[in-house]
């Protein structure tokens, strides 16, 4: 049930709302077309991949501080079930094991955890609600965009078991040829590579579904009244995300389809040839290791932006309404996330600067990379002088607000030190890297996902989360990971490589051991504190108290729909009369917000506003 | 109590400070000081950098730590009615703007010299052909005397894992992958450079003191990418000529015919040459 016309069409919208009530269980719960049902999907799914690549991660944190000793637990664990590869090993972890461990955190994290559950989730669930649409424009599509996510969970989950636990996929989730081209070279290279990247090219189309659906229904969708610069930031940042996806993505596929022609059918994109790899043959070749780095960070740059614009949006919207002020400055911050996207696609040889390629590139690739942590910049002053005047009380929603703006701090201001070409010669591909990109992907966007967990948690059950788990949840996590991922950076400092199994057998790092225990234990903490996270949102979906329409005296229009929305979202179907941030505005008395939805003066708004058009034409303001 | 969360958020910042006021104290730092003259010139633009970042990041955690604390305090009925400041934005924006280009221009001498073939220093000599593989370092020296060709000849002398270049003169390595891509890693002199499968990249460097530097590979090369250890020897000029000498009466050694007595031999264990 969509239309380009929802005014038009909002008498016959009324009785889809009696005629859905005979949903069978399956079409509700599993293959739901409804964008809310499939945004929750998408939101278990991510938690449940979230514990994977956490458990992924204290493995690699494990090794890294008891290197070679036996896993506490996993161990005996795998010992009782008669796993023949650790019973073997006296359950330690060998470095084929250590290597599929790093790359497949890295891949379940990025492609099964922040990607889906930014644009999935969130983008799902608050783009029809927000615009005020009674669904996305292509609902059945939709339905397949998280269906197709599955196939890519059983393509990365082969993957472990093909090979066994040493032969899984283990060329880091960058997969530079021609590590990943060619059979031989690793354990890993073998079948568990092909699966690996058949789960990345289903993670694809997932992802591209998705953006093609976002697009459309942002650009056609819009309740009467609700142009372009009154959406609220959470939309604009799905927007440009979508855009982004939508454009980089086909480069990535196309990527990894020649790598699978090349590892299937002997094309030769990416291995030169003449290489003995392993004692094997030598190569025919005819390719260039290089074209992969390019086609793959064409990608994977925008794929970082991808992975933090939704939650930049969703944090601007949360902060406003916890500090009950408008947005400051809120064009822009529009036009930054656009400057942001834009730059994005001409920064991504940052990433190659020691890897051989034309050096006036890296000089280019440093001023373009200079160049985009200025809109970021921006984007922080605005988020600070949101606060600024403001009411500020401290719930779970403002605490991971605070964190998401703190961290980003950081993570940015890091990442200044690589963009420089000359000190990136030291930096690349030690610890300070990872302690950058860990900043920004779990200081930034996870703590911006469980703030917006927490503060739209009521639209979706409603029922509010509980209060008390939500701020000792975040107080753990927040000591955990600074406890993890700072002393990353003196870690890097000191020159501690990347993806080592057993780094201490070089001299001078033997004396980092100590820090990298401290930063296990501090990583063990914070993934235990995340039980307390699923404990709260299983129990408050049951037991949380139970919210009205509007439990955080917000203004977007999903706030004027039932909690939780029936099938068709509205029952007064929205029509948009200002911005969504008009916090402690002085047009009303006794109360500090005002909705969009709300008409105040209708002789004075008549004069400037589209919506009194919508009923002759509401699909071409803007 | 509502001051603790405000409290909280400008802990973490101060703690950051602290450590790296106290990390080079704590052995937390760069591995030593750098040992080549375009390590030193990267460390400083490192410090340059570290400086504004510093600044910035004191500059905007005070700011947020302001305006939590003050809105914590808030007993007005209503927030402040602000969509922004025009001149604001503007400031911001052309300020970062102007600091941003500044670092980025100021780094390219650095980068040109490092990586930019006609800015390399004057004299830079070539003294081997660093071959990378799974899991070593092979390496090709000109037999002593000669000049280091792009084909192999008949009498270059070949080596594992130990890379023995003269201290105190700009050297240059012809670094190449048999297999997979590797990184050429010298923390001590603050080199890396990618070892590209098919490529032949020519790196730079000068160890300023003779010593034993740390090769490592930092470029994920498969499961042994931790193990590929080697190492630099740095000596003054006779010394390297002597190592060569070494190698190559090491190679030519038929296994029966007794060796001449090379130099270093004749250091170590004291033997008069018999002609």
């Amino acid at each position: 049930m969509s239309t380009l016309n929802p005014a038009a069409d909002a008498s016959a919208h009324a009785h889809d709302v009696h005629g859905h009530h005979e949903i069978g269980f399956v079409s509700k719960y599993i293959f739901s077309t409804d964008h809310k049902m499939i945004g929750i999907q998408f939101l278990f799914t991510t938690l449940l991949m979230l514990i994977v690549g956490g458990s992924l991660a204290l493995g690699v944190r494990f090794q890294l501080a008891w290197p070679w000793r036996a896993m506490p637990v996993v161990s005996q664990v795998a010992e009782l079930a008669g796993g023949p590869t650790f019973v073997a090993e006296g359950g330690q972890i060998s470095p084929e094991f250590y290597t599929m461990l790093f790359t497949m955190h890295a891949s379940v994290m990025i492609f099964l955890v922040i990607i889906p559950i930014l644009a999935g989730a969130f983008g799902n669930f608050l783009i029809p609600l927000m615009i005020g649409a009674d669904d996305m424009a292509f609902p059945v599509l939709n339905m397949l965009s998280y269906w197709f996510m599955w196939p890519a969970i059983v393509c990365f989950g082969l993957s472990f078991t093909v090979g066994g636990l040493n032969a899984a996929p283990a060329q880091g989730w960058t997969s530079y040829p021609v590590l990943s081209a060619i059979v031989d070279s690793a354990p890993g290279a073998g079948d568990a590579q092909t699966w690996w990247l058949m789960g990345l090219t289903f993670v694809g189309v997932s992802s591209m579904m998705g953006s093609v659906n976002y697009m459309t229904t942002i650009i056609n969708m819009r309740a009467p009244g609700m142009t372009l610069f009154r959406m609220p930031l959470t939309i604009w940042s799905m927007f440009i995300t979508a855009i982004l996806q939508a454009f980089a993505l086909p480069v990535l596929t196309a990527a990894g389809f020649m790598l699978l022609t090349e590892r299937t059918l002997g094309f030769n994109f990416f291995v030169p040839g003449g290489l003995i790899v392993n004692n094997g043959d030598p190569t025919v070749g005819g390719g260039q290791p290089l074209l992969w780095q390019h086609l793959f960070w064409f990608y994977s740059h925008p794929a970082v932006y991808i992975m933090l614009l939704p939650a930049m949006g969703m944090v601007s919207d949360m902060l406003a309404c916890v500090v009950r002020k408008p947005i400051f400055g809120y064009k822009p911050m529009v036009y930054s996330m656009a400057a942001i996207a834009g730059l994005g696609f001409i920064v991504w040889g940052h990433h190659m600067f020691t890897s051989g390629m034309n050096p006036a590139l890296g000089m280019t690739f440093m001023i373009s990379t200079m160049m985009i942590a200025l809109p970021s910049a921006v984007k922080v002053f605005n988020w600070i002088g949101t606060i600024w005047g403001g009411k500020v009380t401290f719930n779970t929603v403002t605490l991971n607000c605070v964190a998401f703006v703190s961290m980003f701090i950081v993570g940015g201001l890091s990442g200044i030190f690589m963009a420089a070409v000359p000190v990136d010669i030291y930096f690349h591909d030690t610890y300070f890297i990872v302690a950058h990109f860990h900043y920004v992907l779990f200081g930034a966007t996870l703590f911006g996902c469980f703030g917006a967990i927490q503060f739209w948690f009521p639209k979706m059950w409603g029922r509010m989360m509980s209060e008390r788990l939500g701020r000792l949840h975040f107080f753990l996590t927040f000591i955990g990971f600074n406890g993890t991922f700072f002393p990353m950076h003196l870690l890097g400092i000191a020159g501690f490589p990347r993806r080592y199994a057993d780094p201490y057998i070089h001299p001078y790092m033997e004396h980092l051991m100590p820090m990298n225990q401290f930063i296990t234990i501090c990583a063990v903490i914070m993934g235990v504190a995340q039980f307390l996270l699923i404990g709260n949102f299983v129990l408050s979906i049951f037991y949380g108290k139970k919210a009205g329409r509007n439990p955080w005296n917000a203004n977007g229009l999903e706030w004027t729909a039932p909690s939780p929305p029936g099938h068709g979202n509205f029952d007064i179907l929205p029509v948009v009369y200002r911005g969504p941030y008009e916090y402690s505005s002085p047009l009303v008395d006794g109360r500090d917000y005002l909705m969009q939805t709300e008409r105040l003066n209708p002789a004075a708004e008549a004069v400037d506003n589209p919506a009194d058009d919508a009923t002759t034409d509401p699909g071409s303001d803007s | 109590m509502n001051k603790f969360w405000p409290i909280f958020f400008m802990f973490w910042p101060i703690l950051a400070i602290v450590s790296f006021v106290i990390a080079p104290g704590m052995d937390w730092w760069f591995p030593g000081p750098a040992m080549s003259p375009l390590g030193e010139q990267i460390d400083n633009l490192f410090y340059l950098i570290l400086v504004i970042v510093a600044v910035t990041f004191v500059g905007t955690h005070v700011a947020l730590g302001y305006v939590l604390w003050r809105g914590v305090d808030n007993k007005d009925q209503k927030a402040w009615f602000s969509h922004g400041s025009h001149n604001l934005e503007i400031l911001w924006s052309i300020a970062p703007a102007g600091i941003l280009m500044f670092i980025s221009l100021y780094q390219l001498d650095v980068w040109m010299e490092f990586r930019v073939k006609t800015h390399f220093p004057e004299g830079t000599t070539p003294v081997a052909e660093v071959t990378a593989r799974q899991f070593e370092w092979r390496i090709r020296y000109p037999a002593p005397g000669k000049k280091l060709m792009t084909t192999p000849q008949s009498d270059d002398l070949y080596t594992v894992n130990d890379l023995h270049v003269p201290f105190g003169r700009p050297v240059s390595i012809r670094l190449r992958s048999m297999d997979v891509q590797h990184a050429f890693f010298l923390p001590e002199l603050r080199v890396k450079q990618d070892a590209v499968p098919g490529a032949v990249i020519p790196v730079w460097f000068e160890a300023s003191k003779p010593g034993e530097y740390d090769l490592t590979c930092a470029e994920l090369c498969g499961w042994g990418h931790y193990k590929m250890r080697g190492r630099v020897f740095a000596e003054n000029e006779s010394g390297f000529e002597q190592y060569l000498e070494t190698l190559q009466a090491e190679q030519n050694f038929d296994g029966v015919t007794q060796p001449e007595h090379t130099g270093a031999q004749i250091a170590e264990y004291g033997i008069e040459d018999s002609q």
